[in-house]
Parts: C-alpha cells; structure tokens; sequence
C-alpha cells in the first residue's frame, strides 16, 4: 500500500493522474465561456465599443483553480485514500493474549475487548495460532492455542473478574508454560507483586508486548466511623495531577427506593495516592446506607460495601434513680455510657418520648415498676423486634415486681429479697461465674477469674428457667435471664449496671457481652479467631463492573475464609450474612494500597488505542460534488447569468453549503409573570366573546379604582387570561364571565383551574343572566356554567348565607346585585357543624376561603367604566339605581378584601376571648 | 392590440380623462379650414367676437347699423376667427420598436400607438384634423378618421430594422408629433426635422424606450443582435460597456434635445415601464403649448 503520512491508497496508480492537471490548465484557460445570445435594439449605440480588458477572453484563475481542485478531488478519489490504514504486525508462530482481567480492567472493558479482537483479526491475517487467557481464569493445562477466529466468537463472552488473580496459580501455571510463543499483555495497570515473576516466566518463552491504560484507577478503602462521621478514604493509582472525585453514599430512601443519600467531594493533592473525605449524617440516614461508591468509575473497587460495622445502634438509657449528684461513678447508667459511648447513640428522657423515637434498645437500669401506658406501649415495641435490657438493683429488689406472678416485662419470676455473698455480714466468697453454655449468646467469651457477684436478685425456680437462663454463677445460679417476647426479647442482668452488686461492669467482658447482645457494635473487621468454625452466606455480590447483584445458589463460606478479607473466585467479594450480622467483604481492605504497574525498561509498553481505518473516498467525492456546484453558480456568474429568480437560488445553495443550522430556541416570554406579580392585578378569564372580555376588563377597572379610593388594596391595570396559554397562579382573583358559547377549556387548562382553586385562588363565575333566569334555570349561560364545572374541583356551594364573612369583610352587607339584583350567589356551604359563636351573631366559621362564588349579576356590567372614568352600563333607575352600583361594589370591594385577607373578619368571634384573656 | 376596435377602445379608455384639447393655431395661412372653436381673434366665422368702430375703408355694409344706432359712432361688427388644425403623427413601426424587455411588459411599438391613437382622439373630439404624415393619410376631422387611423397604426409589415421620419406630405404651418426611438441613424431624423421647420410646422418629439435600454443590465460575454439580426456586436465583458452604452444614450438624448429646440419643437422620454397617462399628458401639454 502506498503512504503518504496517515494516507494510505489502495489504487495509488491513478494519483499519476494529478499530472495531467497542468495540461487541464492550459486547456480550461483557452476556452472562455460560451456567450449569450440577446435581441437588442440598444445594439446601434454599441457598434464600435471594444473590450478593454483583453484578459476576459480566458477563464478566471479561480475558477481554473476551483475546477482543477473538484477533478483532483475526483481523482484522489478514486485512487482510494484510506486514513490510518491497519498497519500489519509482522509475526509468526503461535501467540498468546494475556488479560488481566481484575476489577481494574472494568473501566474500560469494551475498549481492551476492541483490542483484543484487532489483535485478534491481525492474527487471523497472519495465520497465527492464538490463546486468549485470562489471569483470573486461568486454563487447565497450559495455553490452548487455537485459530484466532474461534477466539473471537468467545471475545463477547469475556467479562472480567471482582478479584485479582491468586498468586500460587498465577506461579503454577507460569511453570507450566512450555514451547515458543509471544506474548502480548493486557495489564490493568495496577500494580501486583504477581507480575514480575510471571513477565520472567513469559519472556522465556518469547517476546512481551504490554499493553495498559493510561485511564486513572480509583478505589475506595471500606468505610470507618470515627469520631461522629462516618471516614473514608478514596485511593488511586497514579498521583501526578490534582484530581477530584466524587464519594456518593446509596442506599434506601424511606419508601424503599435506591437513591444517592449523600456524596462528597475527595480531593487528590499533586503527589498524593489518597484522599480522604468525611460525611457527617444523621443516624437514621447513616443506617440506611449499604454502599459508597466513587461516582463515574466502573470498577468494582470504587464501590465499598457497608456491614453492620458502620451501623449504629440507637440506645436509650433510663436509670430508675438519678438522684445523687455528683456521685459519678455510682450512677447506675455511668458505666453503661461508657462501654456504649464508642459504638452506639445513646439517647435518654422520658419513657413515652423514647419510644416514639423507636430506638433499637432500650435499657432499664433498676427501674421497678412502669405504669400502665409505658408497659402497653413497651410490650408493642417489644413485638415488632425492641430489645429491653433491665439491670437489677436496689429498687427492683425492694419491690414486688415478678413476685406472684412473672411480669411481662421481666424474664423470670423473682424472689423476694434477692441474696448478698461475701459481704462483711455473710458467709462464702464472692461467686465467679460459670462458663458460658453453648446455647447462650455468651457462648466463647473467655471468662475473667477477676469478675466476682457480691449481690443479686434471685430468679424463682421454674420449669423454664434453666431455659431462659443465659449466663450463671459458678454455684447455677442464673446471671443473666433472656425471655423472648414477639420478635423482641426482655434480657435480665440479676446484678446492678454499675460496681455496686458485682465487679462486671468493671471488666472487659461486660462489653463483649453487650456485643454480644448486639447493645452495641463490633470493631469494623473480625478476625479469624472471632469467626472461626462459622458459615457466613453470601446476600449480594459485587461483580467486576461495581454493580450488585444477587448471589443466586451459592453455597455458604466459612468463616475462616471471610477473615482473611481477601477476595477471589471462591470468595468473591460482597455481603455476607452470619446468624445475627452480616460482614461486607470488599476488595479493598483497610490497609490495602494501589500503586500503577511498573514495567522493567525492555518491555514495549502499547496504549489501547486502535486506530480505525477511515476510507475517505466518499469524502473526497462528495468535495468534488460540491466544488462542481460551486463552479455552476461561479460560471453562471461569471457569463452574467446569474440573476433573477436564479441568484436567489444560487445564493440559498451558498448559505445551504455554508451556513449550518441554528437555531435558539426561543425563551419564554415572561413579561405577564412580572406584570401579574409586580402588583396586586385583578384579572379577567378571556370568555372568546369580545364584547363580554370588554365589559369584564372595564368592570375590573372600575373595581380596581374603587378599591384604590377607599382601601389599601391598589390594584394595576387588570389583566385578561387564556386559561389555555396564561399561568393562572399569580393571580389572587379571577373573574369568569360565562357565555353560552364558550369553549370548552382543555384537559390541560383544566388541571391548571383545579391547581388554582385547590392552592387558595378564588374564581367569581357570572353568568349574567339574573334578569332573565334564576340561578340554576335553565338559561343557556346556567347549562353551560354546568358544563364547565364539571370537570372542577369545586367544594360543596350553598347560597350565601347570613352570616358568611363576605358580608363583612370590608363593607356590612347582605345584598349581593351587579346590573341585576338576584339573591342567588353561591359560595362554599359550611362545615355542618358549625356553631354559633357566643355572644356573636354569626356562626364560628373561620376556616378557609370559598374558592369559588357563583352568581348571574352581571357585576363587571355595574362596575366598568370607560376610559374617562364614567359609567359604561345603566344600573336600575334614578336614585336607586345608584345605589344598587354602590352596593355592587361594595361587594367587589368585600370579595377582594375576602380574597387578599382569608378568614381575618371571621377570627373576629374570638375578640371577647382575647379580650377576657388580656384581662379587659 | 392587432385588432382595430381593440387598439381603439383601449385608446379611447386612455383618453377619457382628459378635456378635450383645444389647439390653438399660430399662424393661419392658406390651409385656414374653419372650425367650431374660435381662434379668440377677429376673423372669418359664425360666432361674435367684437364691435370695433368704423374706420374708413370700411365697407359700408359691413357696418352694423342696429349697434351704431344706439350712438353717434359706427360700428362694424366683427366676427371670431375660426380655424381647425392640422396634426400629423408619425409613429415609427420598425422592427427595433417591436422590442419588449420583458414579456410582461408591453412593446415600445404598442406604447407609442396606444399614445399616438389617444392623442388622436382627444384630437379630433377637439375639433383638430388628424392624419399620418406621408401620403396615406391625410389630415381629416370626425369619428370616421379615427377609425383610419386604428386601422392603419394596426397594419404590421416587413419593416426596417430602424425607422426613418417621415416629412413628406406635411402641410406648412400644421403641427406635427414623432413618436419613436430615435436608435437608428440620426441624419434622417435631422433631415425631417430641418424640412419641418422649413414649413414652420412645429410639433413634439417623443422618444420611447424600453427600460432594459436604459438601464443596459447586462454581464459576460454576450453577443447583442438587431431585431432582424443585421446588426450584431459580440462583447465578452458586457458590464464593462454600460457605461460607455449609457453615454452614447444620454449624448443622443441631448442631441435629440438640442435639435428639437432649434427647430422650435419639444422633445421628451418616455419609458414603456411607467403609465402611458403622463406620456399622453405631456403630449396633450407640448402640442398645447406651441404659441
């Protein structure tokens, strides 16, 4: 193939073509172009005029230029120009492709699988027999070379591995290599002390080509909590730049969905491989999370499971004396706070308040006796899971709780008095106690010899006491007493929560037993001593990609295995779940570090990049295309032709060829947004019917002066809506004239109008027809109104009653007319049971703004008023009908103030309380 | 257009508007043909024009003796000169005047017909003779005379690339009218005009043009022909010759201008893309305005 930088041609013959160019030239410039013939009787004035120009006979230089630019394009065309043409690698024998194929390959899997199918396909050009090994699926038995074409159906099966490869497969398999092969190898670029033994064993083989990367690995160490936040540390392979990423934290919201519940920001120094960052949550956010993640990483090491060692318990402790100040150390709670403190919130307060904060444990230290609504509501949480702890004392042994008969918050029946050993008034030493049985929780803990009982309450005997008896004295007597009660258990400590009764609380076991009653947490990583001989099965799995997924039917692991926290193809990393916990096995354990792959000098280090070839023939004679356009509208020009209706097309052509589209989208104009919310604005719902929209804006007007002479309230220029296109919630008010041919407004501006009227928008509807028709007749605007409210959220209406506070919002009033004086006009009906006021005259309604009134008035009639100020409409006659304008606007006046001031007249029933109250 | 009762209703539409135009002769000489409308002197005719007093050589019966005897004077009765004029029109039919630049506008020949017809309408509703110069037709009144003249402005034949005036047949002291566009030789035009002077006929000069004529909107290489092909000019840069194309027609414009003043006659453009009405108008205004 012939080169030429990045070019390659595949018919590199025709580019002698680009000679003839020249010849092209001397022949294109002879010819000038072919003229036009015109009738012209102007012709006499012409005869013997001469050009000027001699030069004009011959074609234009540019032209020339442009039609030798389209013919070479044609030709470079054809000769078949191909861009970065797959350049051959030269090779025989058989070949060996080596992935990696760890968590770190995942960030850019479909690129290192691209590769391996262009080494593939090189391979196949080649006739060299290949083998496609990854290093965490190792083969049995050497390398299986094959042609490469058989790989390559298996190419899109490949997914790679959560784990990294093991180390002593690794050197026996490198061990078994036999026969001559090279070797190309796609590292993930993190570094392993498994590589370099493994590069030996391949370059004895034969030659090894390496190819990485350079894409940044992150990783997250699992997830501490320290000091009150929750401490995470972000790791990455190469610290040469400033970088940033982002930490987020997912788990269930509330309602059971998976979300982001938090994130944060970790920052890499210039030189620096780790970064921390610390999230400080609530405690019910904390609990909920089950992983972080570094956002925008595909890679399993960027996720961190979370286990029970990040969730914190909430503890609530309740001392039945509290009494004694200053005597820290007696204080029954003092050393429960201090084995809780490090691992648990601990909460404290009433009973009832402690229980509606639902914490997981509540303990009861020498608390006798509770009353009646705590037990009840303490036995309810008892069922759904609460663990209740009691400690014995003083006060519990003085009382008769659990004598006759067992309480229900007491494990055992108790006897009276309880027992002293080895006090200065008794016989016998203090008691030891007795190992653990194996069907208590206790079970393995290492007995102390220091930890002695000097006093105690003592359980009555009974059929099943040695069942419910946990931990006990070396002499039998029970300790520690565990009753279940629903899906929660009651557990009894016979012996006082501070030093008083017994040296427990003084010792390191008193916590592992709280630990052990899952009170408190445990420290983050167990270790193998803690889980030996256990069998933890696996909830969810992490694959190589970070996602989870389930764990389908695999078997169990033991315990054992889990502690040493390293992951592999038999533990691949994940949630595992014990008896009572559930330990996270990620693939970064706390100590782990992540360093780039170092390679010895020799080797030849590759980037993944494939180069794609691009044929460029379409390119350049679809350039040749346009260069012979171009010449048309240029020849067109050039012989005078181009004009008329032909240079608007020429020039449409050139913008076409030019100009790509654009087009910005318009933003919305939002002038009516800022006209309707600068100012109060009283506005009009547009009916369709110009004359009535005309009535309706002046009778707003009207009202809208008349509200600026005589209240506060000093509205602008009303504002007609569409209640298709407006957006109606700027607006407090909106007045509704119905005709009997009104559309029917949308679906959309439906939802719209029943936004409105929900969100406390008030719509006065008119249907103007109170001369001709009684409120719900059958008038052709009253069926209509009918129709058009169907759809609306309109509460049940009532007509206006005596004592609605529209009759005294503003003005007193009890007649409702516009143009016509009907009584009929609805509004919301009041609550049934609504009482009259004492010593008022109205009920004790104050509640609420009616959201719609209803009437047939013609009120924006009375109202308007043209632009001079006078009265547009006639209302009744002479004096009268003066004032029945008056009292319309009266009305309008009490509606707004209705509207802008809510149920402020109606709280008025309540002034002779205030005033009894301030002592008037 | 072709057709005669055609050129003639559109002519008669053109000429509606306009009052009938009174010609006023300037000098009478032996062709006096008597007319309806006086000549607002003393002279041959019906109408009164004047009593003037009796001076000797007076005929006596030219005295009015009902006027001279309500005084001690006599007085002779005198009546208004009325005289009808003779205009002739030549309108060129060569096939240079057969140009339209553009199919929807109308050619320079039908322009110069429709005027020269309207023209002879007002005419003759004036009282004036009207003819063709030349020997076809010559000068006479009435309806009828229109009607020789559609017919004869309507005749299309084999014609000359460009038109020659004809000054033949013109009566001395009448009036005349050339409408064509002047593209052709100038020495026949110059030769009419001499003749007419000669007679002291004066008359008006009306040069029609087609816009594209006068705006030369040409470019690259063309090759411009007469309208029957004898003359041709092949140019490969037709932008470069407006402007030189545009002096030739301004300096023939201001020769023609310059000629028609010598001779006492009024020479005006008229290109066919405006409205035929001011054209009219002015004609109407230039034949008016000889005193």
């Amino acid at each position: 193939m012939f080169m030429l930088g990045p070019l390659g041609f595949t018919a590199p013959w025709l580019l002698l073509g680009l000679l003839a160019l020249p010849v092209l030239w001397l022949v294109l410039r002879a010819v000038p172009p072919a003229p036009i013939r015109r009738r012209f009787p102007g012709v006499a004035l012409l005869l013997g005029l001469t050009d000027d120009e001699s030069q004009t006979d011959k074609t234009p230089w540019w032209l020339l230029l442009l039609r030798m630019l389209a013919i070479a394009a044609v030709i470079v065309g054809f000769a078949g120009p191909i861009l970065n043409p797959q350049q051959e690698r030269a090779g025989t024998g058989p070949l060996l492709v080596l992935i990696d194929g760890t968590w770190a390959d995942a960030r850019d899997w479909p690129r290192r699988i691209d590769r391996v199918e262009a080494l593939l396909a090189e391979a196949a050009r080649n006739a060299r027999p290949v083998a496609l090994v990854q290093t965490t699926d190792l083969p049995e038995g050497g390398v299986p070379f094959q042609a490469a074409d058989a790989w390559q159906a298996r190419l899109p099966g490949l997914t790679p591995a959560a784990w990294e490869p093991d180390a002593e497969d690794l050197a026996a398999w490198a061990a078994a290599l036999s026969g001559r092969f090279d070797t190309f190898w796609l590292s993930d670029g993190a570094a392993r002390d498994t590589r370099l033994p493994l590069l030996e064993a391949l370059e004895r083989h034969g030659t090894v080509t390496v190819f990485e990367s350079p894409r940044p690995i992150y990783a997250l160490r699992p997830a501490r909590f320290e000091d009150g936040q929750i401490a995470l540390t972000a790791l990455r392979a190469r610290a040469d730049e400033v970088a940033e990423v982002t930490v987020t934290a997912t788990g269930l919201d509330p309602n059971g969905v998976e979300r982001d519940l938090a994130r944060a920001t970790a920052e890499f120094e210039l030189g620096e491989d780790a970064a921390e960052v610390a999230l400080v949550l609530p405690p019910e956010l904390r609990n909920r999370i089950t992983r972080f993640a570094v956002s925008g990483v595909r890679s399993a090491a960027a996720v961190t499971l979370t286990d029970d060692s990040l969730k914190r318990r909430e503890v609530a402790l309740i001392a039945g004396r509290e009494d004694r100040e200053g005597l820290e150390l007696l204080s029954p709670l003092h050393f429960l706070h201090q084995a809780l403190e490090p691992s648990a919130d601990l909460i404290g307060g009433d009973l009832v308040d402690i229980l509606l904060a639902n914490p997981d444990v509540i303990v009861l230290a020498d608390v006798a006796k509770v009353t009646e609504t705590e037990e009840a509501a303490l036995l309810e949480w008892l069922d759904q899971g609460g663990l209740l702890v009691r400690f014995a004392g003083p006060r519990l042994a003085a009382s008769d709780v659990s004598r006759d008969a067992e309480d229900a918050l007491m494990p055992v029946r108790l006897r009276a008095g309880g027992r002293t050993v080895g006090g200065a008034m008794s016989w016998g030493a203090p008691k030891a106690l007795r190992p653990f049985p194996d069907n208590s929780p206790f079970f393995g803990l290492p007995v102390p010899a220091d930890v002695t009982v000097s006093a105690q309450v003592m359980a009555q005997p009974g059929p099943e006491l040695a069942e419910r008896s946990i931990a006990a004295l070396a002499d039998g007597t029970p300790l520690v007493t565990r009753k279940r009660v629903g899906q929660g258990q009651i557990v009894l400590f016979h012996v006082t929560a501070n030093a008083e009764w017994s040296s427990l609380p003084l010792s390191g076991l008193f916590v592992q037993m709280l630990e052990r009653l899952a009170i408190s947490t445990r420290p983050a990583q167990p270790s193998a001593e803690d889980l030996a001989g256990t069998v933890w099965v696996p909830e969810d799995l992490l694959n190589a990609f970070g996602e989870i997924g389930g764990a389908g039917n695999m078997p169990g692991v033991p315990g054992e295995a889990l502690a040493s926290g390293l992951p592999s193809h038999r533990l691949p990393p994940g949630l595992y779940a014990g008896e009572d916990r559930r330990i996270a096995l990620n693939i970064f354990s706390a100590d782990k570090r992540l360093a780039a792959a170092s390679w010895p000098a020799r080797i030849v280090i590759e980037g993944l990049s494939v180069a794609r070839e691009t044929f460029l023939k379409g390119a350049f004679l679809a350039a040749a295309l346009v260069l012979l356009a171009l010449d048309i509208i240029a020849s067109l020009f050039l012989s005078g032709r181009l004009r008329g209706p032909r240079a608007g097309v020429a020039a449409v052509l050139m913008l076409v060829l030019v100009l790509p589209t654009d087009a910005p989208a318009q933003t919305a104009d939002d002038t009516l947004a800022l006209a309707a919310t600068s100012e109060v604005v009283l506005a009009h719902v547009l009916s369709g019917d110009a004359r009535v929209d005309r009535i309706a804006a002046a009778g707003l007007r009207g009202l809208s002066e008349k509200l600026a002479q005589r209240t506060s309230v000093e509205p602008a220029a009303p504002i007609a809506v569409s209640l298709e296109t407006d957006e109606l919630s700027f607006f407090p008010f909106l007045y509704w004239p119905i005709t009997a041919n009104q559309p029917r407004p949308s679906a959309a501006a439906y939802a719209r109008l029943n936004r409105y009227l929900r969100t406390g928008g008030m719509i006065l509807m008119d249907t103007r027809d109170a001369d001709v028709a009684q409120f719900g007749g059958g008038s052709p605007e009253a069926r209509k109104l009918q129709e058009l409210a169907r759809p609306l959220d309109i509460p049940p209406l009532e007509p206006i009653p005596e004592d609605h506070v529209l009759t005294r919002t503003f003005y007193l009033l009890q007649d409702f007319p516009g143009r016509f004086a009907a009584r009929d006009v609805w509004v919301e009906a009041a609550p049934p049971d609504a009482e009259l006021a004492e010593g008022m005259p109205f009920r004790n309604l104050n509640d609420g703004v009616t959201p719609v009134v209803i009437g047939g008035n013609d009120w924006a009639a009375a109202w308007a008023v043209d632009d001079r100020g006078l009265q547009m409409f006639p209302v009744g006659r002479g004096y009268a009908g003066e004032r029945q304008r008056e009292i319309a606007y009266r009305f309008g006046i009490n509606l707004v103030m209705h509207v802008l001031t809510g149920n402020y007249k109606s709280d008025q029933v309540h002034v002779p309380a205030l005033l009894d109250r301030l002592g008037q | 257009m072709s057709t005669p009762a055609a050129l003639r209703s559109r002519a008669e539409d053109l000429a509606a508007p306009l009052p009938p135009l009174l010609a006023e002769a300037e000098h009478l000489a032996a062709t006096v043909l008597l007319g309806e409308h006086g000549r607002r002197r003393a002279g041959m005719g019906d109408e009164f024009w004047q009593y003037r007093p009796a001076t000797p050589g007076d005929e006596a019966r030219s005295i009015d003796w009902r006027r001279s005897g309500r005084s001690d004077q006599h007085f002779v009765r005198e009546k208004e000169w009325q005289a009808a004029q003779s205009v002739l029109i030549w309108v060129d039919d060569a096939q240079s005047m057969r140009f339209a630049g553009d199919a929807g506008r109308v050619s320079k020949a039908g322009r110069a017909r429709v005027l020269a017809l309207a023209l002879s309408v007002l005419l003759i509703r004036g009282g004036e003779r009207v003819g063709l110069s030349g020997f076809d037709l010559p000068p006479r009144r009435g309806e009828l005379q229109l009607l020789r003249l559609a017919e004869a402005f309507s005749h299309e034949g084999a014609a000359p690339d460009y038109g020659v005036p004809e000054a033949r047949g013109m009566l001395p002291h009448s009036r005349a009218l050339f409408l064509s566009d002047f593209m052709g030789d100038m020495a026949p035009v110059e030769a009419a005009l001499a003749k007419a002077a000669d007679r002291g006929v004066k008359g008006a000069l009306l040069q029609v043009l087609d816009p594209q004529e006068e705006a030369f909107p040409f470019d690259g290489r063309t090759i411009f022909e007469s309208m029957s092909g004898s003359l041709r000019h092949e140019t490969l840069k037709a932008g470069d010759l407006r402007g030189r194309y545009l002096e030739r027609l301004a300096q023939r414009k201001a020769r023609l201008a310059d000629l028609t003043r010598i001779a006492g006659w009024h020479y005006d453009c008229h290109h066919t893309g405006e409205s035929a009405q001011g054209a009219l108008l002015w004609l109407f205004r230039a034949l008016e305005r000889v005193r």
